[in-house]
């Protein structure tokens, strides 16, 4: 199937609209309400455990056109968070001891013309930094060559996705020639330090099935990847997360197109797994939008789900307490975090 | 409606032969979800293993199951048609080895 070029948002489709996707997620009568699942299980309402990570989604452009992309990334896309907005969220982070962790996504990050000042403050701060890195980026363009050296130096951890060591499955999903850029950005990021041992510069890989089907179990998949891109192309990498795909977007859209929803959200809701319920990231991180609003997570974020009205609704009124005390807003594209081994921005969430 | 004998919505009520032979059925599942364990083999490798043995038996259930199962598990295309002609080339060896028998039978019955 082609890629597209241009983002749903472009297209004026309708899947574009976070409205019309809920109402084809709550079509499915033959599909139990997900928070009927937690409710028998006594995880509802969903509360926080605490949050320890502030996700900041901070913009939505992207010099790639995913065919998976949750955000609906692309290089039409403009929405991007300001200099200002970036502060606020500084700010909140100076009152926010317990949050330890930033994770930076996007659209690719790096396109943020204030991303590497924000980075910059960030490390003052002292806070582990993730960015997470489409990989083409670092050779898109002169400006971003020393990428690599400027992660190096403020010792970001780097999470790029890859979704195969073949160049087949990733380019049906990414686009052509972007495995091959991708590796080329790995072997980069290994030439400074990224993914090797004894270096504390960490470099993981996502991986997110190229179609209508569940990841593999992770520790399985990760060892045949080390192996494979050893062997093939001598790229070294710390850990693999699987990451499931949840239907909304530009993978609902692929799902629909190719007659494959129903059958995946079946996948889904038959993979159905507590332990992963009780497990999922939203309990314990807080997303934030590029116009500062405040989300669950960042599939939240795009479906415009914001925070309960019980909580701090932007990043200029952030009050963790408060945030800690919310419920977490539910719907039906959840059962992507809670099937199987369950699924998180950190990979499976259950041994 | 069209009939036809092979139903893939039947291959969900695959657990329903417990209903008739519960004893025997129940072994068969443990017995079966046993094999498909990591063990000596990797979880990968059986589920090429039983995507090939799926074309030899012409199962149309078991391919759907198996193709699924074989990308889920991380096996590329060319592995899947690699493990496909395996079956084949085992399948047409079998019919091919019968060929000495047949040569040993026309020895038996010409001059």
């Amino acid at each position: 199937m082609a890629l597209s070029a241009t983002s749903l948002h472009r297209q004026k489709h309708e899947l574009s609209e976070p409205a019309y996707q809920l109402t084809v997620l709550q079509q499915g009568a033959q599909f139990p309400e997900f928070a009927a699942q937690l409710r028998q299980h006594n995880l509802y309402p969903l509360k926080p455990t605490g949050a320890t990570i502030l996700q900041v989604n901070v913009g939505k452009m992207c010099n790639q056109t995913c065919r998976h992309c949750h955000v609906d990334a692309g290089p039409d896309r403009k929405e991007i968070m300001t200099r200002e907005t970036m502060q606020l969220c500084l700010d909140a982070l100076v009152n926010s001891p317990e949050i330890t962790t930033i994770d930076l996504t996007g659209g690719a990050p790096e396109m943020n013309p204030d991303f590497r000042w924000f980075v910059e403050e960030l490390s003052k701060l002292g806070k582990q930094i993730i960015v997470r890195c489409n990989l083409t980026i670092i050779l898109a363009n002169k400006k971003y060559h020393d990428l690599p050296l400027f992660f190096k130096e403020h010792k970001v951890q780097v999470v790029s996705s890859l979704p195969y060591f073949a160049a087949s499955r990733t380019d049906a999903q990414r686009g052509d020639g972007v495995f091959e850029k991708s590796i080329k950005a790995l072997q980069l990021l290994n030439e400074v330090g990224f993914g090797k041992e004894g270096s504390g510069l960490q470099l993981d890989l996502v991986y997110n099935p190229s179609g209508a089907f569940l990841p593999a179990a992770q520790q399985a998949l990760e060892a045949e990847f080390k192996r494979r891109l050893k062997a093939g192309f001598d790229i070294d990498f710390n850990n693999l997360f699987c990451i499931t795909n949840l239907p909304i977007s530009r993978y609902l859209e692929y799902l629909m197109q190719s007659g494959n929803y129903e059958s995946y959200m079946e996948k889904l809701v038959d993979a159905f797994n507590p332990a992963a319920a009780a497990s999922v990231m939203c309990r314990n991180t807080i997303s934030v939008g590029w116009d500062g609003y405040l989300y669950d997570c960042d599939f939240n974020q795009m479906l415009e789900l914001h925070v309960s009205p019980t909580a701090p609704q932007h990043i200029r009124d952030f009050n963790l307490a408060a945030l800690n005390k919310r419920s977490i807003i539910l719907n039906q594209h959840c059962y992507g975090c809670t099937a199987g081994a369950g699924s998180s921005c950190g990979g499976q969430t259950v041994a | 409606m069209e009939k036809t004998y092979y139903d893939p919505a039947d291959l969900k009520k695959f657990g329903d032969i417990t209903q008739l032979q519960p004893e025997m059925g129940n072994k068969f599942f443990d017995y079966y979800g046993e094999v498909f364990k990591e063990g000596a083999l990797t979880a990968r490798e059986k589920a090429l293993i039983a995507l090939a043995v799926s074309h030899a038996v012409q199962c149309p259930y078991c391919i759907d199951a198996y193709t699924s199962d074989c990308l889920q598990k991380g096996a590329d295309e060319n592995q899947m048609m690699e493990a496909v002609h395996v079956a084949a080339a085992i399948k047409g060896g079998a019919a091919l080895v019968h060929g000495v028998q047949m040569m040993n039978k026309i020895k038996e019955l010409t001059m």
